[in-house]
Order: structure tokens, then sequence, then C-alpha cells
């Protein structure tokens, strides 16, 4: 016991020290002249940016545009998914309809297709919204469906001999038998679409936190960019909490196990 | 035994598979009729295609010829509820819309379900745990939730598939005078498969014994003890110890004739 609580309380420490004491030897390096400054910047360089950054309100409002690009391709990618990947899950016939065609695509770089979705959707917001939705539809039909299929036999037996209706099947079996799956699905979605993001401000938009770091680069503004990247992984930290949140909510039943 | 009405009646009834290596009968000529409000027992060695029976009477899986008839009473009432052998109670939902699942789907409203589910879950024990999710429960609570599911759905026949099998010999001591207890209370006909003599002596009216390879009715008994039964009671009598003898003669033939046979 005692032995645990000293481990314990010993892995808090080093959680806490470990990402801080790289700060203060960063910091160090820097100013010894250890690292190029100009190209490494420092903590302190980057906290004295940050500060005129925060106060003029840009870097809320690039967020903001981020922010709203993410979502919106995020729910754009996931729902669709999720519907399909059900539907898939529960029917051989849909299953044998989408699943070749699903498995020929997914392992196209979706980077790669960002010029031609530029070519089809031109450089307004539409385009980097699909891109983002794409990347997430991806990773959610192909959980959805596994979590569909990983559902035990039994479960369908118990609502076929209780007379549930098609909307049953789905409504109560499916997804909640697949919500684990499902949601394991969109964790992976928000993690590409933070990397996509980046790359779809990368042409041809005026705003975001990955326009940020790509004009950081044009002007070589390397304070801006540490600072983009800190919002980026500030951004996905949040994501994950909220999903992790909701995930909780949605599944009374695994949270209690 | 003499039943007043019948409430099912399988006549000449044939199931055969298809395999890789050519068709394989499961169930051969099987005729029986079940009386209303009899508990109807089971036995046979694994393979007889005992499970594969139940589930044709429940509609889960189709036969290759014969006829089979369920009485129906109010065409309001599902025909029939099955308790599964293994865990079947959905992980995902509370014990409470667990037991009222049935009564969902048949369009029942929530306060008038869960009323009903309220009532059969104080009658297998577990008030406590209502709104608990199947994670809380042990294995006996699971399959005390879904004897509970089929008997709150009120259907004409309860079909039950060794749903103590899985269980240690305690709880399943338990949960069988439990299953005395509220079937003794609604006299619901009970299809009930196991491979345990004892747990068949214990609970049927009638015992069936199969025959495996192909499966088919070797015998029927009458179980002649009184109701409301006692388990440990029963087990001292007289009656029990004869039958038990008599069922066992008949299934160790079987199994004897069945090893041999797969040793050629």
């Amino acid at each position: 016991m005692i032995k645990q609580e000293h481990s314990t309380l010993l892995i808090r420490i080093l959680s806490i020290l470990s990402p801080l004491s790289l700060l203060v030897l960063w910091e160090i390096m820097a100013r010894f002249h250890i690292i190029d400054t100009r190209l490494l910047s420092s903590p302190s360089l980057i906290l004295h940016a940050f500060i005129p950054l925060l106060l003029s309100g840009e870097l809320l409002y690039n967020t903001a545009v981020s922010v709203q690009r993410v979502l919106w391709g995020f729910l754009a990618g996931s729902i669709p998914g999720i519907l399909l990947g059900i539907s898939m899950g529960l029917s051989p016939l849909v299953r044998s309809a989408f699943e070749p065609m699903i498995a020929a695509t997914y392992p196209i770089p979706k980077l790669a297709l960002m010029p031609l979705i530029l070519l089809l959707f031109g450089l307004g917001e539409t385009s980097k919204i699909f891109t983002i939705a794409i990347g997430v539809f991806y990773l959610v039909v192909i959980n959805t469906m596994a979590g569909v299929l990983s559902i035990d036999k039994i479960y369908l037996d118990v609502a076929q001999n209780f007379g549930a209706n098609r909307k049953n099947f789905y409504l109560t079996v499916a997804l909640p038998g697949a919500l684990p799956m499902i949601f394991a699905g969109l964790k992976l979605g928000m993690g590409m679409a933070l990397i996509l993001i980046v790359a779809a401000e990368l042409s041809a938009a005026k705003a975001g936190v990955g326009w940020m770091i790509w004009r950081a680069y044009d002007m070589f503004d390397i304070e801006q960019m540490f600072i983009a990247l800190i919002t980026l992984s500030i951004l996905g930290y949040i994501f994950s909490l909220l999903l992790d949140r909701l995930e909780n909510w949605v599944l009374p039943w695994k949270r209690q196990t | 035994m003499a039943y007043e009405r019948e409430s099912i009646s399988v006549t000449a009834l044939n199931k055969t598979f298809h395999t890789n290596s050519g068709q394989v009968t499961a169930l051969k000529d099987i005729s029986l009729s079940i009386g209303d409000g009899e508990f109807f027992c089971i036995v046979g060695p694994s393979g007889c295609g005992k499970t594969t029976l139940l589930r044709i009477l429940a509609g889960l899986e189709n036969f290759s010829s014969g006829i089979i008839s369920i009485k129906s009473t109010n065409k309001d009432r599902p025909i029939n509820s099955m308790v599964f052998q293994e865990q079947s109670i959905f992980p995902w939902m509370t014990v409470i819309d667990n037991v009222s699942y049935g009564l969902r789907m048949r369009g029942i409203t929530k306060k008038e379900r869960y009323q009903i589910a309220q009532h059969y879950i104080e009658m297998i024990g577990l008030s406590k745990f209502m709104h608990a999710y199947p994670s809380q429960l042990s294995g006996g609570m699971k399959q005390r939730v879904s004897v509970a599911r089929a008997f709150a759905n009120d259907p004409e026949i309860l079909l039950m598939d060794e749903p103590f099998g899985a269980l240690d010999e305690q709880n399943r001591i338990l949960l069988q005078q439990e299953l005395l207890r509220i079937w003794e209370a609604a006299r619901k006909t009970t299809v009930f498969i196991t491979h345990s003599i004892d747990e068949a002596l214990c609970l049927g009216d009638r015992i069936m014994v199969m025959s495996a390879h192909p499966g088919m009715v070797k015998t029927i008994l009458d179980v002649d003890l009184p109701r409301p039964r006692n388990i440990s009671a029963i087990r001292t009598s007289l009656q029990y110890n004869h039958l038990f003898q008599t069922i066992w003669l008949t299934l160790r033939d079987e199994v004897i004739n069945n090893k041999n046979s797969l040793s050629i």
C-alpha cells in the first residue's frame, strides 16, 4: 500500500516536472547561445510575442476561424460516416455495395485530394470543410462498421425474439452496441481533422491557425509559428477532452464498469 | 398426463443442414404435444439438436418439413419469449430497461411498461438494482434479469435454453427454486432445455428424452411430483430416484451408442 502511494505521487510529480524541466532547459540553452534563437526561439521570446497577439484579438480570431472549419468538417464527415457504417454493419447487401469502394479509396492520402477539391469547390470555405470531412468520414465509417460487426450475435437474436422492427434494430442494438467503437473512430477523426486543417489553410486561406503557421514561415516569424503550434496542441487537447466528456455522458454503462 | 387444451403441437418435424461434407439430419420426425400451462423439459446428450428444436419453436431458425402450431389466445400477446443460455441482457440498458424491452418493442408506454417490469424485478429480488447496468451484476443476477424479461413480456409460451447452465451449483439451485415460485404463480406453458436430469426432474411436469444423430424423441415421461415444489424435498423422494434411474439408463445407452458410432 505505502509503496503504491509513493509511486503514484512520484508519477504525478514526474508528469509535471519533465515538461517543465524541458522548458527550463530550452530557455537556458537559448540564453547561453547553445541553440540559435532565430530558428528555435526560446520560451521567454515566445511569451513576449504572445501577449500582443492575444491582446490584439488576432490569435483568438484565427483560432475561431479554424475551430469553425474543424467543427463543420467534423460533423459533415462523422454523421454520414456513422449512418453508413451502421447500415454496412447490419446489412450484408449494403456492405458488399460500399466496402470495396471504401477499401480502395481509403489508402489515398487525403492531402493528395486537395488540388482536386480546390478545383471542384473553389477557394472558399467549402473546400476546406470538405477536405476535413473526407478525412473524418473514412475513419468513422470503418470504425462504426467494425463496431456493429463486433456486436455479439446473441443481442440480434434477442431483438428478433422480442419483436424489434427495423428502426429498433438500429436504435436499441446496433447504435448502442457500436458506440464504443464509434467513439474510437471519432477520436481518430478529430486528430485527422487537426492535421488536415493546417494543410487546408495552406492554400488560399486568409485566416486560421494553419494560415498563421504558413504566414509566419513566409515572414520568418518563428515566435508566431510556435504560438500557432501551441494553439493547435491546446485545441487538440480540448477537443479530445470534450469527446471524452461526451463519451462518458453517452456511454454510462461503460463508465460504471 | 392430460391437459384440457393444447398449447404447442409439433408434427413430423424434420431439420437438415447442408454442410461441406453433405447433408446432416439434425432433427428427425419430431412429434409432440404440449398442454396449456405445462412445464415441459427436454433432456438429451449434447449434439442431439435440443437447442435447434427450441430455436425453431422461437422462430429464430427455419425447418425442413413438418407442422408447428402454437395456440394464440390473444392477438396482442406475443407468441414466445426466450431465455437464452448465454449472457443475453443488453449491457447498454439498465435492469429495468432490459426487463421492459419486449413491452417497449410492442409500443407500450414507458409508465406502463416500467410498472410491469418493476413487479417482476421485485419478484426476482433485484429492486435495489433496478437502475443498475449489467456490468454491476453477477452472473446469477444477469440470468434472473433474463428470466424476468421473458415473464414480463407475457407471451403465450416461454422457451428456456439451459438458462442456468453456466451458473455454479449454489446459484443454480437458488434460481431453480425462484423459477419454480414465479412459474407456479403464472403457470405459463414452458419448454425448458437442459442436460441435467436433476434439473428436469425438479422443474418439469413431463420430460422428453432425446437421442442424438439424428435428434429424435426417445421417450416422454410424466413427473408426478406435487406442486408447489421444494427442490430439497423432491430430491429425497422415492419418485425422484426412480425417475432419475429410468432417464439415466435411457441416456446412458444413448451416450455409449454415440461414442461407439463415432469411434468406428
